[in-house]
């Protein structure tokens, strides 16, 4: 069976590549595992309190709150990137499980594809 | 093993610095578009025997066909899709 590892790098609302790769996330999930790996902007995807009422866009970091009915049962984030931002898991929408960088390789490593947004 | 690539301007954009925080031994690097900025110099922090490649349309494009660095091996699209075959995984960094 594929697996494939989603890379979120792009803070949301400013370009589209968020909200297509989380499409792709739950699309994905239809036929393959799926895990979700966040570095560098792409963790402000799941910042708290985003409201986008105003912008007249959709705050789809809501639906990174059912990745787990999807079967994605861990998101991971970059724990250096995360630090940078002055942030902690608990900034976060979504239970997120911080990596260093020699567990993101073998994170990396252990899927047949990877796909970056 | 993965073949990374970069297709952003080093000094414009974080795609080769993040690159580099997850490239593995074993790894390659390919530069391509405006990555092929990062070609003029040798690049720092590599671990050992991660070879980087940059292609040369869009070096000779840039003018920068006498600039690139001693330790970036310059290829055509023909190695570049050889690349890609060798390696099982890809990903780009921009």
């Amino acid at each position: 069976m594929a697996k494939l590892l989603f890379i979120q790098s792009k803070a949301p609302h400013g370009s589209l590549f968020g909200q297509e790769g989380l499409d792709a996330i739950l699309m994905g999930t239809a036929f393959a595992e799926c895990n979700v790996l966040l570095v560098e902007d792409g963790i402000y995807q799941v910042l708290k309190a985003q409201d986008t009422r105003e912008l007249g866009t959709k705050d789809y970091s809501v639906t990174y709150k059912a990745l787990p009915d999807y079967g994605v049962s861990t998101i991971y984030c970059s724990e250096r990137h995360l630090l940078a931002r002055g942030l902690t898991p608990d900034d976060l929408v979504v239970p997120v499980e911080p990596l260093g960088n020699d567990a993101i390789k073998q994170l990396m490593a252990d899927h047949t594809a990877i796909l970056g947004f | 093993m993965i073949l990374h690539t970069v297709n952003k301007s080093p000094t414009q954009h974080r795609g080769l610095a993040t690159c580099l925080e997850f490239v593995s031994p074993g790894d390659a690097i390919v530069l391509l578009e405006d990555g092929v900025y990062a070609a003029v110099t040798a690049i720092e922090g590599l671990p050992a025997g991660t070879q980087v490649y940059a292609v040369r349309a869009d070096i000779d494009a840039r003018g920068l066909a006498d600039r690139v660095a001693k330790s970036v091996l310059v290829i055509d699209y023909a190695g570049f899709v050889a690349l890609c075959i060798r390696f099982s995984l890809f990903r780009n960094w921009s």
